[in-house]
């Protein structure tokens, strides 16, 4: 119970403080506007003659890529260049109970973006019949979409007491990612190993999101992306219990 | 009620701290002396439970900082150096934010909130953000969470750095005031504030404890009589040997 609390405690803390900065607002309204213009106007969504959010699921990893380093970016960098991370972990909590709490929020800020995205679907609704499963399935692998890529840039955030240094390292790590399971770039590859090319493209966040996208929600899937971000949750862990004081 | 025993830390090749032992009574105020870089803050963050010691423990009211830390944490309230705070919160969001993690809940948050922003006068600036604050206010919500729920050992590391002649003397009043039920441990380097809030000194040097008694010990072992005569003499002494 105590541990429960403890990381609604620093879950509230921490959403607070988002929305405490005009960065939140400002956040949501880049990610609205990108995704938005990218849906509507790069991938003429009126001109495809086909009810389906496919052109808003496409444009999304690539979306996140940019955005989410920036809201993941100061998690611990943060703390750690003010010292407030001193004060955190004196506190009676574990350093568990402090990562989740972090993590949830900014997964849940992440979440909250990605919900404000509704107009798209009223007005996939509007014009024809989609594929309500297809959506919904395409909504909740955007949200373990959006977890891997906060416990990505959680992680980087832990490495570094600047949230530049943890931007670009959080964008590099998940653009590799995302291109191990590119078509453009597995298609390269699987002609001189495709064996390799396959297994690489197994872990990347690209393959397990399309098979979603299609409106099947694969257990794999699912263990994928819960794996990757215990992997990183642990991983920050590790990386916060050596590193903290430096 | 609080106990260090032979702790140590290395950072890579350097030995940062090398077996601190000491035991602090309730009602004593320990003042913890000694120059910059002689590992005052690496210990206190040792007893405090942020830094994993290398070897040694420390136990607080009985529970051990290394195999029950969060029992430990629970009976001691720390003030880092430099007061750190979230800059963009404002003094009473933080402190309800401290309170909420120390496991106050309900009207007996409020009344803790309440009494610790009277004691520490804070009312004027209780909605501003501690990022627009004067450096005796930080000082003092920083204060304010160190003491928000009652700990039994209170451990401060510089309190009184950067502030004025007056803020240091409020600050001062405040240890004095809440020392007879309280384990406190005030690291300083500032000598003048041994004699005036401290009953018992330790000096420590290059990571070592050179010397450990009250004030007027201390003093009785200088040939002058006097404290700073008594520091010069232990830790230049120390420090030049170390240096070759």
């Amino acid at each position: 119970m105590d541990s429960i609390r403890n990381c609604v405690a620093i879950f509230k803390r921490e959403i607070k403080s988002y929305f405490q900065a005009p960065v939140a607002y400002v956040f949501m309204i880049v990610f609205l506007v990108l995704t938005g213009f990218l849906t509507f106007s790069v991938t003429r969504f009126y001109e495809r003659q086909t009810a389906d959010l496919q052109p808003f699921f496409f444009w999304l990893p690539w979306v996140f890529l940019l955005l989410v380093p920036a809201a993941t970016m100061g998690l611990w960098s943060e703390e750690r260049r003010a010292g407030t991370i001193e004060l955190l972990l004196t506190m009676p909590i574990t350093m568990f109970e402090a990562i989740m709490g972090k993590f949830l929020a900014a997964w849940l800020f992440i979440a909250l973006n990605i919900g404000l995205t509704f107009p798209i679907i009223i007005t996939t609704c509007y014009l024809g019949e989609p594929d309500t499963g297809a959506m919904i399935a395409g909504y909740l692998g955007a949200i373990m979409l959006a977890g891997a890529y906060v416990s990505v840039g959680m992680l980087t955030s832990s490495m570094t007491r600047s949230q530049v240094i943890s931007f670009v390292l959080a964008l590099v790590f998940c653009l590799l990612f995302v291109l191990a399971g590119w078509d453009p770039v597995t298609g390269a590859f699987s002609k001189w190993a495709p064996r390799l090319a396959e297994l690489v493209a197994s872990f990347s966040f690209m393959t397990h999101f399309e098979s979603i996208q299609r409106g099947v929600i694969d257990l794999r899937d699912v263990v994928y992306y819960a794996s990757v971000m215990t992997f990183m949750l642990v991983a920050t862990h590790v990386v916060l219990n050596n590193r903290k004081s430096a | 009620m609080l106990e260090v025993k032979n702790l140590c830390k290395n950072f890579g090749d350097i030995r940062a701290v090398r077996g601190v032992s000491f035991e602090v009574k309730k009602g004593e105020v320990l003042g913890f002396l000694g120059p910059n870089g002689a590992g005052k803050t690496t210990t206190m963050r040792m007893i405090t439970g942020f830094l994993p010691p290398t070897a040694g423990t420390a136990t607080v009211c009985g529970y051990d900082i290394t195999t029950n830390p969060v029992e430990a944490k629970k009976q001691v309230g720390y003030l880092p150096e430099n007061a750190p705070a979230y800059d963009s919160m404002t003094v009473t969001d933080f402190l309800a934010f401290i309170a909420d993690i120390r496991g106050f809940r309900g009207q007996e948050k409020n009344n803790a909130l309440e009494s610790v922003i009277q004691k520490c006068r804070l009312d004027k600036v209780r909605h501003q953000p501690f990022g627009t604050l004067s450096k005796g206010y930080r000082q003092r919500t920083c204060f304010a969470q160190a003491i928000i729920h009652n700990p039994a050992v209170l451990i401060m590391d510089e309190p009184t750095d950067g502030l004025d002649p007056n803020q240091k003397h409020v600050v001062r009043q405040m240890i004095k005031d809440m020392a007879p039920e309280k384990v406190i441990i005030v690291s300083t380097h500032i000598l003048e504030e041994v004699d005036a809030v401290c009953t018992r000194a330790i000096i420590i040097s290059n990571g070592i404890i050179v010397a450990n008694g009250t004030p007027a010990e201390l003093k009785a072992k200088s040939n002058t009589g006097r404290l700073d005569d008594m520091f010069r003499m232990l830790t230049l002494d120390k420090e030049e040997k170390a240096n070759g």
